[in-house]
């Protein structure tokens, strides 16, 4: 048997990732405290770097490598390019608070790099196997993280919970592809989705057996009802850089996970996941929106609400149409600059550590900041779903979809639920504006951080505007 | 010759316990780590007894992966054990209640 030599400028972005992460794991160590910067240099420049590979390699159509293990495409560079942006505005808003509250800062930047490799591996998967090493890749990192302020008691019960439960699906979601594998002999996802047609009668209860324990393996890692129970815990617990990690990149990877398995790997048995998917959909969106209402601390309501938008992302996907899929990669891009504005605004204002993190923190924060008050809106008001700001046309795309494909009292009950889900959003904007201040502690944050927030908080306006040409690369990356 | 069917009941049966273990279980989180080993390992014995049976490789070679990422998870799960006991003075599931709402 000969082994082809697997190209690996085509994985070039991934492994410039890895060998940096590792580079900077051995520098961080050699540092003093006073020289922590050039390890936040190093991280940056190497994702700007991972970027740019990015960039000159986008337009190279569909390609496999690592015997057809992993999957060059328009959809995973698309992902990747905006996992990385992601990733390289949560270091940039960190940077203070880690300094601040005496957060392992090297620790955070390589473990958060590694779980980016994690995403791009997932992103680009094409196999069971290199589909499992991206996931763990992705979580175990991740779960660190969480656990990383060791004195905080709320931190690794956190961590525990986190660990528990993503152990707990990656468990099921193999379970369901040994199952897989056992009925199609192939570990290669796009070769399954040619051999289940050809599957006997006999074996379709436990294709969809296998199905049903995929799924629920999907679903716990986007964090959507019924498998939602370690995501209010774990973003209340952990300190605000981390949740807005945990928060924002790997929702895309999520998704990408999903169009991977069940778009790629079963489109013949679409009829089968839909019925799951809606059932799981209408869940989030409701469980999410009515249990947020009750929160009266702002980590654990963004919690409640990313259960509601995975629901509405479900939504696109579950559609099982080009239109579908794409409208849900559009809904996970601009979900993931959301929730990346709003936490990143939690971590500009945790100073000397205090955590903001109740909504009642926010109150007056109109008179102590007008313009950190006004960027807030405008990611809040896009969350609900408020034109002309993105977060509008991502809940249009997804109801535009169920309707092509007739499922018209779907989109009813999900535009019911937006309009219940605007009242906590606007809630909070209430207090910011309408309110007096607690303390009237100045804010202050460095440069850097307020011209990353500006660009982000303007981009849900920007891209509100100008929806097309981000909806145009999502369909094109479809091939529509 | 033993049939696949009894090594896919057997699988079938490792995966059950662990699953009734992560519900029934409202003591240690020690066992939750049990619980998760159990079910890899379930999962394991599906991929070899396939492989097996289909005569092909893939399914042992993801069996190798499996059983070295299971002993990276729980590592870190370990870990986050000793610092759970640090931070709180117990591993007991039901006294892991700060966080809810």
């Amino acid at each position: 048997m000969t082994t082809a030599t697997p190209n690996l400028l085509l994985v070039l972005p991934e492994l410039v990732l890895l060998g940096m992460a590792c580079c900077i794991l051995l520098v961080d160590v050699c540092l003093s405290e006073q020289r922590k910067f050039i390890t936040y240099g190093l991280v940056q420049l190497s994702l700007v770097a991972v970027l740019v590979i990015l960039f000159l390699h986008y337009n190279t159509a569909t390609t496999f490598t690592f015997s057809k293990m992993f999957v060059i495409d328009k959809l995973g560079n698309l992902m990747k390019i905006s996992m990385v942006f992601v990733v390289l505005f949560i270091f940039l808003f960190s940077r203070n608070y880690l300094k601040e509250n005496k957060i392992p800062r090297g620790e955070f930047y390589v473990l958060g790099m590694l779980s980016l490799l994690g995403m791009m591996v997932l992103v680009s998967t094409n196999d069971f196997i290199t589909l499992y090493l991206g996931l763990e890749l992705l979580t175990l990192p991740m779960i660190a993280m969480v656990a990383l302020q060791r004195e905080s008691a709320q931190a690794s019960e956190a961590a525990i919970k986190f660990f528990v439960m993503s152990a707990l699906a990656s468990g099921i979601l193999l379970y369901g592809l040994s199952l897989l594998y056992g009925m199609t002999a192939t570990l290669n996802i796009v070769q399954m989705s040619q051999i289940i047609p050809s599957l006997s009668n006999a074996q379709y209860p436990v294709l969809l057996l296998s199905l049903v324990f995929v799924v629920i393996g999907i679903c716990f890692k986007i964090g959507a009802v019924p498998f939602h129970m370690w995501l209010p815990d774990v973003y209340a617990g952990a300190p605000n850089p981390i949740t807005l990690f945990v928060s924002s990149a790997p929702k895309i990877a999520g998704l990408a996970m999903g169009i991977r398995l069940l778009v790629s790997g079963m489109p013949g048995l679409h009829i089968e996941w839909q019925a799951l998917l809606i059932v799981i959909a209408a869940l989030s969106i409701g469980l999410g929106n009515l249990v947020a209402v009750a929160q009266s601390n702002f980590k654990r309501m963004l919690a409640y609400s990313s259960i509601a938008h995975m629901g509405y992302m479900l939504l696109g996907l579950l559609a099982a149409t080009q239109m579908g899929y794409s409208a849900a990669v559009f809904y996970a891009l601009v979900y993931a600059v959301m929730a990346l504005g709003a936490f990143a605004i939690l971590v500009i204002l945790s100073r000397n550590g205090i955590e903001v993190e109740n909504i009642r923190d926010l109150r007056g924060l109109n008179s102590r900041s007008p313009w950190l008050a006004f960027l807030m809106l405008l990611i809040l008001f896009s969350m609900a779903g408020i034109p002309p700001l993105a977060g509008f046309f991502t809940k249009v795309g997804v109801i535009e979809a169920l309707i092509g494909v007739h499922l018209i009292w779907l989109a009813v009950y999900a535009i019911l639920f937006a309009v219940i889900g605007c009242y906590y959003y606007i809630r909070v904007v209430k207090e910011m504006y309408f309110e007096e201040p607690e303390t009237d502690v100045a804010i202050t944050y460095p440069l850097d951080a307020r011209i990353a927030i500006s660009i982000n908080g303007l981009f849900v306006l920007v891209l509100g505007i100008f929806p097309g040409w981000l909806f145009a690369l999502c369909r094109a990356a479809f091939g529509a | 010759m033993i049939a696949l069917s009894n090594y896919l009941i057997l699988g079938a049966i490792l995966f059950s316990l662990s699953i009734a273990g992560f519900v029934l279980n409202r003591r240690n989180v020690i066992t939750l780590l049990m619980c998760v080993e159990l079910m890899l390992l379930a999962v394991n014995m599906n991929f070899i007894a396939f492989s097996h049976y289909l005569n092909d490789i893939k399914g042992q070679v993801f069996v190798f992966f499996i059983l070295t990422v299971a002993a990276a998870e729980t590592a870190i799960g370990l870990a986050i054990v000793v610092l759970l006991y640090r931070n709180k003075k117990t591993i007991d599931v039901q006294e892991l209640d700060s966080l809810k709402g």
